[in-house]
């Protein structure tokens, strides 16, 4: 055999053995347990943290919301939908608290208006509904079923008793500003509820000296619109103001 | 033998053509109605073992964007709007039938009305992505180093680890599911939530997915809500033509999705 012929063997032997040897020394030791890849990656994967800690949870601390959710229309909202990731604080409650949405934003994500939504998913447009309260002062969000909102002289005052429900004045009776007799619905153009003829009326609980609760907003009734009735500038069933 | 071939006129080969086509268009059309269904289990589970897949019910997508945020938190997804492991697509077809997708922020920030004025609007509405976790992945098919896999229950990974960031996957995927971590500089994409599956509990997308538009289950077994999405609706893949066999299964897919 000729030397160089030796030498090239020698060679490739070489190069052979330092292949396998680097092939050992860099090729993970699981890879190619299940295929052509590394086995442990999976285990890595799957051994990665948890945030969502899944509604089963919740409900093993919070079964008193939980009773009220399930069977309402939000059953199948799950907590975390609204609440945001809770695995921490479920490990340790008081040391990770969750917070809850109160603002109207939350909500609209699911609810406000949209023509690619599916019809007949309830949806509201969120610039008028409800004026700028959130929904919650209206709506209780582990129970939100429809809100009525409405008292019996909805029956045929349907569009008034509507749009009332979704005004500053919802939790007003229509008999706190109209007294009406109890035959009215029965023979309703003789016997004509009354009507609030003044502007005491309304400075009743919304004068400056008024004893309506605080939160009610106040006008100087001496100067605003002074020259008019309350309700020539301000539908009564849907007051608009400043909010 | 020369001569025989030369003896094949044009006349005789479009004869020939002319025959063969009802055969291609056999084919073709078994192709088509052939199940939707991954042909093969994927390897060493033998029939045993889990098989992940999932449904995605188009009626019952409100356009939330929940699932997307979810899977931003659970999976620690950049939170800049060119990454995302799911997102929701919008589709507005106007009455001249013309399609516009769009999709801000993964839907994350929730939709805003449309452009289109609504008398123009013909129909509308929303599909959720994400990575399809094909049977027949052209991801896994390319990467150069092994780095990214199907697991023995259906779920194509990436391996940190071993990935050295070429980005071929990413131009390989057909559905766009991939993308570069900024940080890490290794693709990353949809892993089913494995960490989450693995441990009995739901993907984050379909913990919080509040109208059931989003399945999950497994394709071999009974005692999952995906089997019943599958019995009792007719469903469709992404892409079909390009036979990668995906696990991700829709209803009522319209046919302007891409
Ligand atoms: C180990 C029991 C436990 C689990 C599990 C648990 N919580 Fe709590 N949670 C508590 C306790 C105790 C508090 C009251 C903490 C406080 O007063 O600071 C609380 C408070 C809360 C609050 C804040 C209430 C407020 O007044 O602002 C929310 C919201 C909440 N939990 C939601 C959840 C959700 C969602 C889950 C499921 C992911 C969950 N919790 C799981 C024990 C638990
Ligand atoms: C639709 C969104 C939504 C869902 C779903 C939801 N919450 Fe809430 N949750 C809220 C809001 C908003 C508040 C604040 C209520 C308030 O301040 O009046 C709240 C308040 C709370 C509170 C503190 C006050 C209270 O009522 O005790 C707890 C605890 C709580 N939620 C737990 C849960 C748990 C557990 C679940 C799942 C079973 C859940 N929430 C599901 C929106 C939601
Ligand atoms: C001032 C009280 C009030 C506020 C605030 C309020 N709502 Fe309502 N909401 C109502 C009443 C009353 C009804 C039932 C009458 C109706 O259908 O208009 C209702 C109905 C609804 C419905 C059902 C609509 C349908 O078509 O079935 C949804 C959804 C809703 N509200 C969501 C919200 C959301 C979201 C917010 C916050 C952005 C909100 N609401 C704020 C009073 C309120
Ligand atoms: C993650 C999505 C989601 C969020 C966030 C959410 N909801 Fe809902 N809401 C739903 C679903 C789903 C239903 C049930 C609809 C159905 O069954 O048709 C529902 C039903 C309702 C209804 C009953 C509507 C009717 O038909 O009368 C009201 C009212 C409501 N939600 C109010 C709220 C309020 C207030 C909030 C914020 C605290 C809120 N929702 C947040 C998904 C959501
Ligand atoms: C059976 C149907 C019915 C019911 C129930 C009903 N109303 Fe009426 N209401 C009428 C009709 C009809 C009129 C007359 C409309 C007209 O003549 O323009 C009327 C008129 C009124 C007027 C206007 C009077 C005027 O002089 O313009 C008021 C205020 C009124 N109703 C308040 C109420 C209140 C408050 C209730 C609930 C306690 C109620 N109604 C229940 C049918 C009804
Ligand atoms: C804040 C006080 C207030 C409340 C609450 C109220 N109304 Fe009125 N309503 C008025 C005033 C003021 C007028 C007179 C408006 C005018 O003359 O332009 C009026 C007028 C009416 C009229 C006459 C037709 C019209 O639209 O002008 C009807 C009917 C009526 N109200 C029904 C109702 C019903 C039904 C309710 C309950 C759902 C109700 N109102 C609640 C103040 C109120
Ligand atoms: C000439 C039209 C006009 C008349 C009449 C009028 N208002 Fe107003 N009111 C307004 C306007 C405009 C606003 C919006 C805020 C502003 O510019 O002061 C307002 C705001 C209000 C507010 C909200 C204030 C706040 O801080 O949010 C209340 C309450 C109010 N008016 C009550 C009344 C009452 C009660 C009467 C009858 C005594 C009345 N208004 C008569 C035009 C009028
Ligand atoms: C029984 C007490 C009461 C009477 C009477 C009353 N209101 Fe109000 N009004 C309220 C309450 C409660 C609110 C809501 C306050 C809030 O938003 O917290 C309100 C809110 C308003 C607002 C503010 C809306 C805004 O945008 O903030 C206006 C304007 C208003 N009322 C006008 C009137 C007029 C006009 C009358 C007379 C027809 C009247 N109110 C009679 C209780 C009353």
């Amino acid at each position: 055999m000729p030397s160089q012929v030796k030498r090239l063997i020698l060679l490739f032997g070489i190069a052979a053995a330092a292949l396998v040897l680097v092939r050992f020394l860099l090729v993970p030791d699981s890879f190619g347990r299940y295929g052509h890849y590394r086995a442990d990656a999976v285990d890595e994967v799957a051994g990665m943290e948890i945030r969502y800690a899944g509604h089963l949870l919740c409900q093993e601390c919070h079964d008193d919301v939980d009773a009220v959710k399930s069977g309402s229309m939000h059953e199948a909202v799950s907590c975390e939908a609204c609440h945001g990731p809770g695995n921490e604080h479920a490990e340790d409650p008081f040391e990770n608290r969750l917070s809850a949405p109160r603002g109207r934003r939350r909500c609209a994500y699911c609810h406000s208006y949209n023509p690619s939504r599916p019809t007949g998913f309830p949806q509201i447009e969120p610039d008028e509904h409800g004026g700028e309260e959130p929904c919650i002062t209206c709506h209780n969000p582990h129970q939100p079923e429809p809100l009525v909102g409405i008292e019996d002289c909805e029956a045929c005052h349907t569009e008034i008793a509507k749009t009332k429900s979704k005004s500053h004045h919802l939790s007003l009776h229509c008999t706190t500003c109209h007294a009406t007799q109890e035959r009215h619905p029965g023979a309703p153009r003789e016997m004509r509820p009354d009507k609030p003829r003044t502007r005491s009326f309304c400075g009743q609980c919304h004068g400056e000296d008024a004893s309506s609760p605080e939160t009610i907003p106040r006008v100087d009734m001496a100067t605003h619109g002074e020259d008019y009735l309350c309700w020539q500038c301000h539908y009564p069933h849907f007051p608009e103001g400043r909010r | 033998m020369k001569d025989e071939l030369r003896s094949v006129t044009r006349r005789d080969f479009l004869k020939c053509l002319a025959k063969l086509a009802p055969a291609a268009a056999l084919a073709s059309s078994g192709l088509k109605l052939g199940t939707i269904f991954a042909s093969e289990e994927p390897g060493g589970s033998e029939g045993e073992g889990h098989w992940y897949g999932m449904g995605i019910d188009l009626e019952r997508c409100i356009g939330c964007g929940r699932c997307s945020e979810a899977c931003k938190e659970e999976n620690d997804v950049p939170r800049e709007p060119y990454f995302f492991r799911t997102w929701v697509e919008r589709y507005v077809v106007t009455v001249d039938r013309e399609v516009s997708v769009d999709s801000p922020n993964g839907g994350i920030d929730g939709f805003p009305p449309p452009d289109i004025e609504e008398q123009h609007i013909l129909r509308s509405f929303y599909v959720p992505k994400l990575c399809n976790q094909c049977a027949r992945p052209p991801c896994v098919q390319v990467c150069p180093v092994g780095a990214t896999f199907e697991t023995r229950d259906g779920v194509v990974l990436v391996d940190e680890k071993y990935c050295i960031g070429c980005r071929y996957c990413i131009q390989a995927c057909p559905y766009g599911a991939r993308y570069l971590d900024p940080q890490t500089r290794v693709a990353d994409k949809c892993t089913f939530c494995y960490h989450r599956i693995t441990r009995g509990l739901r993907p984050a997308c379909v913990e919080v997915c509040p109208n059931s538009a989003r399945i999950f289950g497994e394709i071999r077994n009974a005692n999952t809500p995906l089997w019943r999405f599958v019995r009792t609706n007719e469903l469709q893949v992404l892409k079909p033509h390009l036979r990668t066999e995906p696990k991700v299964y829709y209803n009522s897919l319209d046919s302007e999705v891409r």
